[in-house]
């Protein structure tokens, strides 16, 4: 069976298509990014994307996921290691404390800004509710995902908004 | 007020990218895992304990329990009571009797269901008020009662206070269990080192020093045999002190015994049923007042349940007593505080540290004694709240730091324009179904341990010949962005670039042991250490190069990354100047030590300087309430917080949305159920913590009056953000509804039923 993980074609060994797939990726292919902190799906803190759309894992088997494009955290910064402008947002924002729910959360949110680049707090908000956070009360999160909402826009509109308030910026619509 | 300014932490790349190693994300070549065994009895004394069966799993290596513990198997920061596994009796259903050491963890969870606990049920107590009475069942026999622990407060005469008041106000209140709730559970890995056999522990705790007592006492060993490694921690809020040390020791006696690596990373459930909580209050109240609006007296009686075990009852119970006025000025106090055992989940630290239960009472009680008198309730704290020079129920004096009560509570006024909106306020009565409502709360609250225990914390600066800086302190990253503030302390201290420091990974085995990072302590002890050692190395660095920069050592000064004389026609470069301190045989290496000014505490009469200074805060929140479903929807809320200087500006506000909701949480949906001691909310999709639809967009004003007392002017803030949402809440609901909330989490029912007329019909 194979997957594609973070742009890489991965075979995947017989003798794990019945693992977690959380455990796949964390333990097999040393993706930790993806958290274990519930186990039962009440958290979000495992959610990856899944031919783009977010999921969350914890409960699912790998062999559901034979032939798809799975994007987990380590897997949204350029490959020079620039962060995506929405990662930058979340440093910049102050969305950040412990970390241990921010990969899920900002898989969450990519998923929704490709869909949605021109949001209301209120649908970031309706967005995210699936992700726990016990830190930051969402504030911050809301205010980065806003922040990155520019970037997200095809037509442009958004980016020169972007580049005028200097808020750091990237040419092209982000592919995962 | 600070302007706008991007947020600064060393760990946010590392966290964004999902590169940041949490204790579960660690590897370790042939590495055991281990899951704990509990048993279903509430309370019961231990016959025997048969590992037999569940040692021929194979693939299981070991099955542990009491027996095997070579030193300590009791252990407490205050009472050694609690138990690295029970020994005599079964005290509540959290309890650990062994520990399944396997080659998976699924083996060892598959083995823990063999483990056959035989012991004799006992007569459980589960109502702190019965466990108070002469013949309840005792949670330990040696103590002789269930009563922890007792504080009082004795100022004035209450008796004459109430003669001269012309209300008195009585009420009841109680509040609930709740769970910390951080998204990731206990962790510990534990390597013994094959070079020398020292343990090194790599978990997520928020107290490496207690931690590393507690395993030096368990294995019998010595102090430096046992090197607690700094770890990425998943949020922590109180709830990583006593469970993640008694984690860690479980896992560092398997490392011990069998001389492998040993991991162990708790399920949500085993985390939240054996994890000790918020302690549940039960207060009655009462307050004297006059028709001038004034205080008289206070006379309260609080008890705590404290749970199976003593854990930091006696320290949370002191600062509910301490502040059980909230921040007003009473001359006649009596209360009365006790700490009880009972066989439910263990009650210790958690972030509010027995205040968000006491102000949830007396923010309501202000409202409610203004009602009586007929003036708002605004004006009623104005004429009570504590000012400069004000003398607390404890006698002490509020002077050498500025008294910033009614300057946040003016400032939240005017920023919420509170007044207008409390006219509009429902009280009930609304044409719609929605009935809004508009309430506040305040607090002051004593910074850092204050007379609960020993307070100082240690930093060392190392600077290197390439001018680049090592930090540490001995305060813990719980997640908070302590290790940034510290950096940025140090950065503004010796006038270089921030990106020249990088804050060494913290090791118990390196630097001072400085306690606990509890007690919203973490800002102004480890930063207060930090700007002294920079001062101390400043000082050297002034004393090697005062000659060549023609000017005394006082005249030196830091900034821009150099080093100036007296003019700025003389000045070098930071990293030139530590190449040539090395040249020279000087270390640019100091040691600062931070120790807390002097406090004083009178246990017979409640009487002291119970802390070395105060922060004041005031929240607000709008709100409606729904006539038909009972719902609360937040709409807005704001915090005013005097934090005396904030650091790091975007992380002051993180803390206090953080806090905020937590508070909401408090408020309305948070509660730990345990029908006859055995939990039922044993994962986040049953313990509902707030979700982003349930948060309201909030707004943070930072007050800031440096404090003398702090090196740095800086004070704290995790804690006070999260003491006084709840009752303005309840105030806020009040003032929606016209019905006051007397127990935690508030719950509304309907509020009047829909007439046949109402649904339409004719």
């Amino acid at each position: 069976m194979k997957l594609f993980v973070n742009r890489k074609e991965i075979e995947v060994p017989a003798s794990s298509l019945q693992k977690r797939i959380v455990e796949f990726l964390r333990e097999d292919l040393d993706l930790t990014g993806a958290k274990n902190a519930c186990d039962i799906g009440a958290c979000g803190a495992c959610t990856i994307l899944v031919n783009d759309e977010p999921m969350r894992i914890c409960i699912k088997l790998v062999k559901d996921f034979a032939g798809a494009r799975i994007l987990t955290i380590e897997g949204l910064a350029a490959p020079d290691g620039t962060l995506h402008p929405l990662q930058q947002a979340f440093v910049d924002c102050g969305a950040i404390q412990c970390g241990y729910c921010t990969p899920g959360m900002v898989l969450t949110a990519h998923a929704f800004l490709l869909k949605n680049p021109r949001p209301t707090r209120d649908q970031i908000r309706q967005a995210i509710f699936k992700n726990l956070c016990r830190c930051t009360g969402y504030q911050q999160i809301i205010d980065a995902i806003e922040q990155a909402a520019p970037h997200y826009r095809g037509d442009g509109c958004g980016l020169q908004a972007a580049k005028k308030s200097g808020k750091p910026t990237t040419e092209k619509r982000p592919d995962i | 007020m600070k302007p706008e300014t991007k947020c600064w932490r060393n760990d946010a790349h590392a966290k964004v990218t999902g590169k940041a190693k949490f204790a579960d994300d660690m590897k370790f070549a042939n590495v055991l895992h281990a899951a704990p065994v509990y048993s279903d009895f509430v309370h019961a004394r231990i016959l025997s304990i048969d590992t037999s069966a569940a040692e021929k799993v194979p693939g299981v290596i070991r099955v542990l329990t009491a027996k095997d513990v070579p030193g300590e198997n009791r252990f407490g920061q205050i009472i050694r009571d609690y138990r690295i596994f029970a020994d005599d009796k079964i005290r509540y259903h959290g309890d650990v009797v062994a520990l399944i050491v396997a080659e998976t963890r699924e083996i060892a969870i598959h083995a823990v269901l063999l483990v056959k606990v035989n012991a004799e049920s006992m007569p459980a107590v589960l109502d702190p008020e019965a466990a108070m009475l002469s013949d309840a069942p005792l949670v330990h026999e040696n103590h002789g009662s269930n009563i922890v622990n007792k504080h009082v407060v004795r100022r004035g005469n209450v008796d004459e206070g109430f003669r001269q008041a012309d209300f008195i106000i009585e009420e009841k209140f109680q509040t609930q269990t709740i769970e910390h709730a951080y998204m990731e559970t206990e962790a510990a890995v534990c390597v013994p080192r094959s070079t020398d056999g020292i343990i090194e522990i790599y978990g997520s705790m928020q107290h490496p020093f207690s931690t590393r007592r507690f395993v030096a006492a368990c294995l019998g060993v010595t102090l430096s045999e046992v090197e607690v490694i700094g770890t990425p921690m998943g949020g922590g809020f109180g709830g990583k002190d006593d469970t993640a040390a008694v984690v860690c020791a479980r896992v560092a006696l398997a490392a011990k015994l069998l001389g492998r690596p040993v991991k162990m990373v708790y399920r949500r459930d085993w985390s939240m049923r054996e994890s000790y909580k918020r302690h549940p209050y039960r207060v009655s109240y009462k307050m004297g007042v006059t028709k001038a609006g004034r205080i008289t007296a206070v006379q309260c009686r609080i008890v705590a349940d404290g749970g199976a075990y003593c854990s930091v009852t006696p320290w949370v119970t002191w600062r509910s007593t301490v502040q059980c006025c909230g921040p007003y000025v009473v001359e006649n106090v009596h209360c009365d505080t006790f700490g009880v055992y009972t066989n439910n989940v263990v009650a210790g630290a958690m972030r509010g540290f027995g205040s968000p239960q006491v102000n949830f009472m007396i923010e309501q009680l202000v409202e409610m004694a203004a009602a009586k008198i007929g003036i708002s309730g605004i004006e009623f704290r104005r004429r009570n709240m504590v000012r400069q020079g004000s003398i607390t129920i404890t006698g002490q004096k509020l002077d050498g730091h500025n008294v910033a009560m009614e300057q946040v509570l003016d400032t939240v006024l005017r920023e919420m324009d509170y007044e207008k909106k409390l006219a509009r306020c429902a009280h009930g009565k609304a044409d719609s179904d929605e009935l809004y409502g508009i309430g506040l709360a305040m607090s002051y609250r004593g910074v850092s341990l204050g007379a609960e225990g020993v307070d100082f914390c240690a930093a060392l600066i190392n600077a290197q010949p390439d001018g680049s800086i090592l930090l540490e302190t001995g305060m813990h990253e719980n997640g908070q962005g302590m290790e940034s503030a510290m950096c940025l302390i140090c950065a503004e201290e010796l006038g270089v670039d921030v990106n020249r420091i990088r804050y060494r990974r913290s090791s118990t085995s390196s630097i001072p042991d400085s306690g606990t990072t509890v007690a919203s302590r973490g800002t102004i002890m480890g930063g207060g250490a930090t700007a002294l050692a920079a001062r101390e190395l400043k000082k050297k660095i002034a004393e090697a190069f005062c000659d060549k920069l023609h000017c005394t050592p006082d005249e030196v000064r830091f900034r821009d990354d150099f080093v100036y004389g007296k003019s700025d026609a003389g000045r070098i470069p930071f990293a030139q100047a530590m190449r040539q301190m090395w040249a020279m045989q000087r270390f640019p290496f100091a040691l600062g030590t931070f120790k807390a000014p002097r406090v004083s505490w009178d246990e017979h009469t409640g009487q002291g300087d119970a802390y070395f200074t105060w922060v004041y805060a005031c929240q607000a929140v709008e709100l409606i309430v729904n006539k038909k479903t009972g719902k609360v929807k937040l709409l807005k809320a704001i915090a005013s917080h005097d934090v005396g200087r904030a650091v790091n500006p975007e992380m002051v506000r993180g803390q206090i949305y953080g806090g905020m909701a937590m508070s909401a949480g408090y408020a309305l949906h948070e509660e730990v159920k345990a029908p006859g001691g055995r939990m039922t909310t044993l994962n986040l999709n049953t313990y509902r913590i707030p979700r982003s639809l349930d948060i309201p967009e909030m707004k943070v004003i930072i007050v800031e009056n440096p404090d003398p007392v702090s090196p740095t002017g800086a004070k704290s803030i995790g804690e006070p953000a999260n003491e006084i949402l709840a009752p303005a809440i309840a105030n806020a609901i009040f003032n929606a509804t016209g019905v006051r909330h007397f127990s935690l989490p508030i719950k509304l029912g309907a509020l009047s039923e829909p007439t046949a007329c109402e649904e339409g019909c004719q």
